[in-house]
């Protein structure tokens, strides 16, 4: 029996919260204990696994266990493992930059468009560039939405134009452009080596180019999205995983009135 | 059928009869009407199997110059066919050496007199018979190894390979294949279905993906025979004829000994948005070809799960599935070479949406008893909860043992997070192999209750299934695309992408291979 499972041994550490010093919670509060997995490019034996208790010192797990370890194939060698963080958060000092929206309902969205600006918003989505995912534009837009909330097509408020996927950015503006719309959405899921960081600055520059940028609310989604990030790139608002039509919705109308005043 | 047909769904053989029919009204319309038609990506083909090969200084590939040259010079409804036998009888150059020429300007095929057209018709069917002899070779290469190394059982286990390097592609596919993978899909760089030329060459970069290229399939299929040696199993190659290259990678694949390629017009028009003329009629020869070269085509009807609500809209797969056999029948695909889509897809929170997934993984099993089914894993609710993850890949793993599928595309516990490390591979191989090992002869212990919710669903979703064909074949294929009958997508007949490159048939259009292809896989039977 390894040392960590129904150890019996006296706990030394601090069991009171201290939310100037979090750190990862196992089964007490300060235990610091992080599960992790990685592979080694070496083959499988004792110093594999030596290596990846050294790594797991390396990066903050003290008492590293490997739990299971197992060749995948000739010098690749996979671990699991668990070990206590050494180090803490301040998580008094922490401030994270997040949308600022009233949360609202399809239907308080609609009442809400109505009364205040008193016509439809129009709005034109895409993914953008060369990415082909348009699982979480559909999600956000289609008529059926996702998971029981419906999207923006079905809002009476909202004029939708969906444009799919792999959409060049000089189309997406041009379309814009063309039905006159108010709010632009930029879905994006292939993240890797941070290829939608150029294309989303170009989508930018060209808004500038034209003179349009400041008559739209222009937001970014996806799995990788942060409203930090989209601010950081000249967007308005940037919606990462969880985020509903409706999150969407209310930002958009409510940004609309806070930006253009009310009805006209 | 000669078999005895047995359900378990309890569904009306008639009717599984009369849905096939409709769905062969509706293929057979498709035919005819691309039959009057002929694309550039057919002509560079054609150029392709005549042994035109290589680039010009601005990287431009041969086969496309030459097709290129004869559009320019109003010469394309003849074909490329009798341009380049033309030219072959007037100056004795060989076709690739016609290619160079026209390349560097010092040829134009439309101006050199013309041969009597019988005369270059048998100076083509010459060069078309050598193309045919490689593929059979390449076809009795495949055979031989499946029977000396051997043949994975079913269903296959198939991963996916996307590292964007050729080379580092082939590290991370021999693991695989050492874990346990029987298929290794090569994953093409993001918007490759959109470039109208195949590129040259090893390819190291692309995004979430490498390039489909001749070299890099010489290269996989050089590191997957290394393996399949060393494994003692067959481990098969997959790549992409789709696009607007879709017959060209045909070609390529038949010539390279690919084993599997995704192969769906439909996936092309609705998610690529590529016209639909040009790639139906792509479509078409692409399937006589890998029919010919013993490929397995993978159809993709599990996409439209990915936009459309798959309890809703399983009918519309089910229904594509038999569009799709039939225009694969009328291209001379074996039902043992079709791997039909579909897809565990429902929602994970639906009350029996397991029980709902076995009737349609069961049905399309008996609708389609021959065909080695392409069962694709859960996408669209994968949420980054790794551990969840991995339990609604398990439960796809279950269906996909239980009824009996032919291909079995595993799932990866990171999907939605980023493409596969070697672990999470690893992960996937070794989860699936427990549960089909485990579970091995589960379908044939287990019947359905009699009116259950499972027997209900299948004919459920079979009646949907007629009633949708019904109106399709009132509306033909082109028309019900138009209004938007698959993946709630609505595609223009006259939109798209790649119309530009469609063109009428001439009087003396040639194009050898369809006839030569067809006739000997009719001869075989």
């Amino acid at each position: 029996m390894s040392g960590g499972l129904y150890s019996l041994e006296k706990k030394d550490f601090n069991k009171t919260l201290d939310l100037k010093a979090i750190k990862p919670y196992g089964d007490a509060m300060n235990d610091g204990k992080v599960q992790v997995s990685f592979t080694l490019p070496v083959s499988d034996g004792g110093e594999a696994v030596e290596a990846a208790k050294q790594l797991m010192k390396k990066m903050g797990l003290d008492n590293p266990m490997i739990v299971y370890h197992n060749q995948l194939t000739e010098a690749f060698t996979f671990f699991i493992g668990y070990g206590e963080c050494v180090h803490t958060i301040d998580y008094t000092s922490i401030k994270v930059p997040k949308v600022e929206v009233r949360t609202m309902t399809m239907e308080e969205i609609d009442e809400f468009i109505e009364k205040n600006i008193g016509r439809k918003l129009v709005i034109v989505g895409a993914t953008t560039g060369t990415d082909a995912h348009t699982v979480g534009l559909d999600a956000i837009l289609n008529m059926k939405g996702f998971a029981g909330h419906y999207g923006l097509e079905r809002y009476k408020w909202f004029e939708v134009y969906n444009m799919g996927s792999q959409v060049p950015n000089e189309d997406f503006v041009a379309k814009a452009i063309e039905v006159k719309a108010d709010a632009l959405l930029v879905s994006q899921t292939v993240t890797a080596k941070n290829v939608h960081i150029k294309n989303l600055t170009n989508l930018i520059e060209l808004l500038e180019a034209e003179g349009i940028r400041k008559d739209l609310i222009v937001v970014i989604g996806g799995p990788r999205i942060t409203h930090e990030l989209a601010k950081e790139l000249g967007f308005d608002a940037g919606f990462g995983p969880g985020t509903f039509a409706e999150d969407v919705g209310a930002y958009i109308a409510q940004e609309w009135v806070r930006r253009f005043g009310g009805k006209k | 059928m000669a078999e005895m047909f047995e359900s378990k769904l309890g569904i009306d053989e008639k009717k599984v009869e009369k849905a096939r029919q409709i769905a062969k009204d509706i293929a057979l319309d498709v035919v005819s009407f691309v039959n009057q038609y002929s694309t550039v990506s057919v002509e560079r083909t054609i150029c392709r199997f005549f042994g035109i090969d290589g680039v010009n200084s601005d990287d431009v590939p041969l086969p496309n110059v030459v097709v290129d040259h004869i559009k320019e010079n109003g010469g394309l409804q003849d074909g490329v066919a009798l341009y380049i036998g033309n030219a072959m009888l007037e100056t004795g150059l060989t076709p690739q050496q016609i290619a160079e020429q026209v390349s560097n300007g010092k040829l134009s095929l439309t101006k050199l007199p013309m041969h009597d057209v019988e005369e270059i018709k048998s100076k083509i069917d010459e060069l078309a018979q050598e193309a045919i002899k490689l593929i059979d070779e390449k076809r009795q290469e495949r055979e031989r190894m499946l029977s000396e190394i051997g043949e994975p059982s079913q269903p296959y286990v198939y991963v996916i390979v996307a590292t964007g390097n050729i080379y580092e592609d082939v590290v991370q596919a021999q693991a695989a294949a050492r874990q346990g993978a029987d298929v290794i899909a090569v994953i093409r760089s993001t918007a490759q279905s959109l470039l109208d030329y195949v590129p040259y060459g090893a390819t190291t970069e692309g995004f979430g993906g490498t390039f489909a290229t001749q070299e890099n399939f010489k290269i996989m299929r050089r590191a997957l025979d290394e393996v399949s040696k060393e494994v003692g199993r067959y481990v098969r190659q997959t790549n992409y004829s789709s696009g607007l290259c879709m017959p060209e990678i045909a070609a390529l694949g038949a010539m390279e000994r690919l084993d599997m390629m995704l192969n769906d017009a439909l996936y092309g028009i609705l998610f690529r948005d590529i016209n639909m003329i040009r790639t139906m009629v792509d479509q078409y020869f692409s399937r006589i070809i890998l029919g010919y070269a013993g490929i397995i085509i993978n159809t993709g009807e599990d996409n439209y799960l990915t936009t459309a609500d798959a309890y809703e809209q399983g009918h519309t797969v089910t229904a594509s599935q038999l569009i799709n056999e039939q225009l694969a029948l009328l291209a001379g695909i074996p039902e043992e070479q079709m791997g039909l889509g579909h897809a565990f897809e429902m929602d994970p929170s639906m009350e029996n949406g397991f029980l709902y997934e076995l009737a349609q993984a069961q049905l399309s099993r008996e609708i389609f008893p021959k065909a080695p089914l392409k069962y694709m894993p859960p996408t669209r609710f994968m949420t980054g909860n790794i551990f969840k993850g991995l339990v609604q890949d398990a439960l796809f793993n279950v269906v996909g043992i239980w009824t009996k599928q032919g291909i079995q595309l595993l799932g990866m516990m990171t999907e939605a997070i980023h493409t596969p490390f070697l672990s999470d591979r690893y992960v996937a191989i070794d989860s699936a192999k427990y549960i089909f090992n485990n579970m091995k002869n589960l379908g044939d212990e287990i019947t359905f209750k009699e009116n259950g919710i499972i027997q209900k669903r299948a004919e459920e979703v079979l009646d949907q299934t007629i009633d949708l064909l019904e109106k399709m074949r009132d509306d033909g294929l082109f028309r019900s695309l138009e209004k938007g009958v698959f993946a709630n997508t609505k595609r223009p007949m006259r939109g798209g992408k790649g119309l530009d490159g469609v063109f009428e048939k001439g009087k003396h259009y040639y194009n050898p291979f369809p006839e030569m292809m067809l006739s000997r896989k009719r001869e075989e039977r």
